[in-house]
């Protein structure tokens, strides 16, 4: 069966495409951020996913305001980047993983997430930049991409908790498919940013620090959080945090956290990025051994009923 | 009808891009939306006034776009994504945009980020309630914001 085995936090800045795009990653500014990412590169290489589910948002690429899903699966073959203004970014574009796209469709509907489909559809920076963050910048990516948008540009969103729960949705519906794959899911936005009216440029680190160290802990805590305090705290953009929670919901309730980067600015952002690991590592063999045994089961009865039907 | 109250019209410097800014601001984002197309770049600075009327604009918002008020487009339900393809279209960078919106120089805008960005302390609330237990002074947080 497929499987979540990790999640992946991180800033999609904007500005972090725009440097990479234009061979600014050696200027000390840039340097800083990127250096913080290089352990996490490693540690993508060494995980070889199968399929990233990327949970992020659209700016105004994809959707304008005449369309506002709230959650929009992307469920194509592929997906290519889109145009931001300057043209789409020099990226691969994205494959898809159309089957288990459907299937987690088909899975969280039924478990009273209203999910819109989307069956063509570009993909901006949101999901792009934490592509090039954790994977580089590669010819070809390495594995195929299950797109989640989340409104998070008109007010409101989605509630922390609502996304959390819809995590765990995730989670059961990639569970519950039969193919073996290796999944990760990545949450995107964030940390504290306001881009936004006379406010702009807040930061409040003290509240990143205290969201990142409850991602892992305590994240029931997190989901308790209302828009209001995102927005107050971590400034009108902030609230792009919500989509982490996403990310977390498709995790055991208890991880371990293997890598935490944070640094202050890239643009107008404070930068945050965490990886969270599932525990179940060392029973995945025993469980796939038994998944695997109650799929010959279930083919065998199934085979069975075909042929007392054709009596 | 007095519009709703609501808990974040008490944040200072803030315009909430909500349902209710989303409907009124309709014409705005489509307009700027309207910029990501080169022959509509062209259309609109070839003459900004006869251009806009193809949206549905308030006398307001029309006034706000030709002089540039991104707080005011903001304020009448512009969202900052949207307008950002203005600032694009005018060739100016998002921290151009940053800097007027917020009343200083590119340059201060630019060194405020560079020290650990505006502080939250007095920055949280235009009322005065709602203050947390446990504010440190600006100076302070701005200082630990800046050694990460």
């Amino acid at each position: 069966m497929a499987r979540i085995i990790a999640g992946v936090g991180s800033s999609h800045v904007p500005a972090i495409g725009a440097a990479l795009d234009n061979g600014k990653t050696e200027e000390p500014y840039w340097k800083r951020v990127f250096s913080g990412f290089e352990k996490s590169k490693q540690w993508m290489a060494n995980t070889k996913p199968d399929v990233a589910i990327v949970v992020y948002n659209d700016h105004a690429s994809a959707f304008s305001v005449e369309m506002i899903p709230t959650f929009a699966l992307g469920c194509a073959a592929e997906f290519p980047p889109a145009d931001e203004g300057w043209g789409p970014r020099p990226v691969p574009t994205l494959k898809g993983h159309p089957a288990l796209a459907a299937h987690i469709a088909q899975s969280v509907i039924l478990d009273e997430f209203d999910l819109t489909i989307v069956n063509k559809m570009e993909v901006d920076h949101g999901l792009t930049v934490p592509m090039n963050l954790l994977f580089g910048t590669p010819k070809e990516w390495p594995c195929q991409v299950i797109p989640l948008a989340v409104n998070v540009v008109m007010y409101p969103p989605p509630t922390g908790h609502r996304c959390y729960m819809l995590g765990k949705a995730i989670r059961k519906a990639v569970e519950s498919y039969p193919e073996d794959l290796k999944v990760v899911i990545f949450g995107t936005g964030g940390l504290s940013h306001q881009i936004s009216g006379p406010r702009a440029g807040l930061i409040n680190s003290k509240w990143d620090k205290s969201f990142l160290d409850n991602l892992t802990k305590d994240p029931k805590k997190l989901t308790r959080i209302p828009h209001i305090d995102y927005m107050r705290e971590a400034g009108a953009e902030g609230i792009e945090m919500v989509m982490w929670l996403i990310m977390r919901g498709a995790l055991d309730d208890k991880v371990d956290e293997v890598y935490r980067f944070y640094t202050v600015p890239a643009s107008n952002t404070a930068v945050g990025h965490i990886i969270l690991e599932n525990r179940h590592k060392a029973a995945n063999k025993d469980k796939r051994a038994h998944a695997a045994k109650s799929r010959q089961a279930a083919a065998r009865k199934a085979a069975h009923r075909i042929a007392s039907k054709g009596r | 009808m007095a519009p709703a109250q609501h808990d974040y019209d008490d944040i200072p410097g803030t315009f909430v891009f909500d349902a209710e800014r989303s409907r009124q601001g309709y014409g705005i984002n489509m307009f700027c939306m309207s910029l990501m197309k080169d022959e509509n770049r062209k259309a609109f600075k070839a003459n900004e006034a006869e251009y806009l009327k193809r949206f549905n604009l308030t006398p307001a918002q029309t006034d706000a776009i030709l002089k540039r008020d991104y707080n005011r487009m903001l304020e009448l339900g512009g969202n900052i994504y949207f307008t950002a393809k203005l600032g694009a279209t005018d060739g100016h960078s998002f921290q151009h945009l940053a800097a007027l919106m917020t009343g200083s120089s590119q340059q201060e805008y630019a060194a405020m980020m560079l020290a650990g960005g505006r502080s939250v302390e007095g920055n949280r609330t235009r009322s005065g309630k709602n203050k947390p237990g446990n504010s440190k002074s600006k100076s302070k947080s701005k200082s630990s914001a800046k050694r990460k």
